[in-house]
């Protein structure tokens, strides 16, 4: 299986993918022998509200890494939410990255988000691992559209992209500072709409006062005692640029390009890059082994003794403090 | 805890401007629980096949209302096959004449889906045929 993928085999890589997300354990012995083998990829986020068009940028964008001199093989993981109603989802992402669709370079995957909240679904890391492990470059990855929570992506990619749309008003942001935040490039897309010169300059105020912001912090918290010497902090801050791009017509996209392959350079430069990947997996690994600490215990709890207690709870005889005591069996 | 959720691709081959039909399909299959990968209008044979084969989808549902199908439905099966998923269920849903039912049949087509047909009854013979395998 490892070799095919390897190889470029996409049958095997469509039916490893499938593995990995059913959370089968031949999916887990796959994702732990192909783990070695990853490390390489430049994983790229592209996050923002729904509708503001990040399906058409990735599809851009594609096109655009595909005529990189290096000849890139280039991944696409979008995420699509999952009914909370009926556990089916439609994924539509793929309408709009129609393009490429038969580069044999290109590989573009739908998910499902299948309840996990923050933007992603629960394999999406996994998934990226797989595209790494095969030898694909660039890993785009869409999320959820929502436009304030999707906070997940910055653990996972290396760059993201924050998209913006204008014309949501002078003084309400289409997008909130908490994702404006996570941003290492902003979008404003829809950049033949009006109001797109006002969008600017609005994120521009606000992304000028968290630049000031981390560089003062910076030299406030100069090596902080936990910090390992081996890893010093980058000399020079990142300072996210805001582009407008227009995406049903490619405009702006190559601007979006040269900025993605500076950050990587940036990243690499000043250690950020391994410093990403450590964050990541420690977030991985407690949320994985929660995950696991949950599911054990769920698999061990008594069913009536959940149910009498969940109704000592809702009769008020019970805190949820004290059912937790008693369910945990503390 | 596995989670293997039925995974459909609903695409729209050739040239007609249409795709209520297909939406109304990928709404009610998404309701009753599947993962429906919908890629919209005017999909060449080898654009489906290419995408059933990167979404490793177990069905594929064909909506043509062009009379295109004995043309287009032939070229779809051949290339799922030649990606080696022989085992997909694909069917078929749109104006089809009753006399060429037989023949798209004995192609590979799984079922054929008039107008009126219940979207419900669409949903269980999937469920059913997946179940099968
Ligand atoms: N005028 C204009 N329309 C655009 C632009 N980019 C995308 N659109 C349109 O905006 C709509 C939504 O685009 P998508 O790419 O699907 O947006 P999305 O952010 O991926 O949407 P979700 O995945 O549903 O959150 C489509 O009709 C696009 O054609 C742009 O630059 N200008
Ligand atoms: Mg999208």
């Amino acid at each position: 299986m490892i070799e095919d993928i390897r190889k470029g085999n996409r049958l095997a890589l469509s039916r490893v993918l499938s593995q990995v997300e059913s959370g089968s354990t031949a999916g887990s012995d796959l994702l732990e022998q192909l783990f070695p083998l990853t490390g390489h990829a430049h994983k790229i986020g592209i996050t923002g509200p729904p509708g503001a068009g990040k399906s058409t940028l990735v599809n851009a964008l594609i096109t655009s890494l595909r005529q990189l001199p290096a000849d890139p093989q280039v991944a696409v993981i979008a995420v699509d939410p999952t009914s909370p109603y009926s556990g089916g989802a439609i994924l539509g992402d793929r309408v709009r990255m129609l393009d490429l669709q038969s580069d044999p370079k290109v590989f573009i995957r739908s998910m499902a988000s299948r309840g996990a909240l923050g933007g992603l679904a629960l394999q999406t890391e996994a998934f990226s691992q797989v595209f790494d492990a095969a030898g694909y470059d660039f890993v785009l990855i869409e999320t959820v559209g929502a436009g304030q929570s999707e906070v997940d992506i910055v653990n996972l990619a290396h760059t993201t992209i924050v998209v913006d749309v204008p014309g949501l008003g002078d003084d309400i942001q289409s997008i909130k500072a908490g994702i404006l935040e996570i941003a290492d490039i902003l979008i404003i897309n829809k950049a033949d709409h009006p109001g797109a010169d006002q969008t600017l300059r609005n994120l521009r105020t606000m992304v000028e006062m968290g630049y000031q912001f981390s560089q003062s912090a910076k030299h406030r918290l100069q090596s902080p005692p936990s910090q390992p010497a081996s890893q010093p902090a980058p000399t020079t801050a990142w300072k996210p640029p805001i582009l407008k791009t227009i995406a049903v017509d490619s405009s702006g996209i190559e601007a979006l390009r040269s900025a993605i392959l500076k950050h990587a350079k940036w990243l690499k430069q000043t250690g950020e890059w391994e410093r990403k990947d450590e964050r990541n997996i420690r977030a991985t690994l407690a949320r994985q082994i929660s995950n696991l600490l949950f599911s054990n215990w769920q698999s061990q709890v008594d069913p009536a003794l959940m149910e009498t207690t969940i109704q000592t709870v809702i009769d008020r005889k019970k805190s949820p403090q004290d059912a937790i005591r008693s369910l945990l069996a503390l | 805890m596995p989670n293997k959720k039925i995974r459909v691709l609903i695409a729209k081959p050739g040239l007609d401007g249409h795709d209520r039909g297909a939406k109304v399909i990928a709404r009610a299959l998404r309701d009753a629980g599947m993962e429906v990968i919908y890629t919209g209008l005017r999909q060449t044979p080898e654009m489906i096949a290419e995408a059933a084969l990167q979404e490793d989808v177990d069905v594929v549902g064909l909506s043509i209302l062009s009379g295109a199908h004995n043309a287009l439905v032939p070229q779809v099966i051949n290339k799922l096959k030649a990606n080696g998923q022989d085992n997909v269920f694909v069917f078929l849903g749109g104006i089809i004449p009753e006399t060429d039912i037989p023949q798209l049949l004995e192609q590979g087509v799984r079922k054929v889906y008039g107008p009126g047909t219940s979207t419900v009854q669409v949903s269980e013979d999937i469920c059913a045929a997946v179940a099968e395998r």
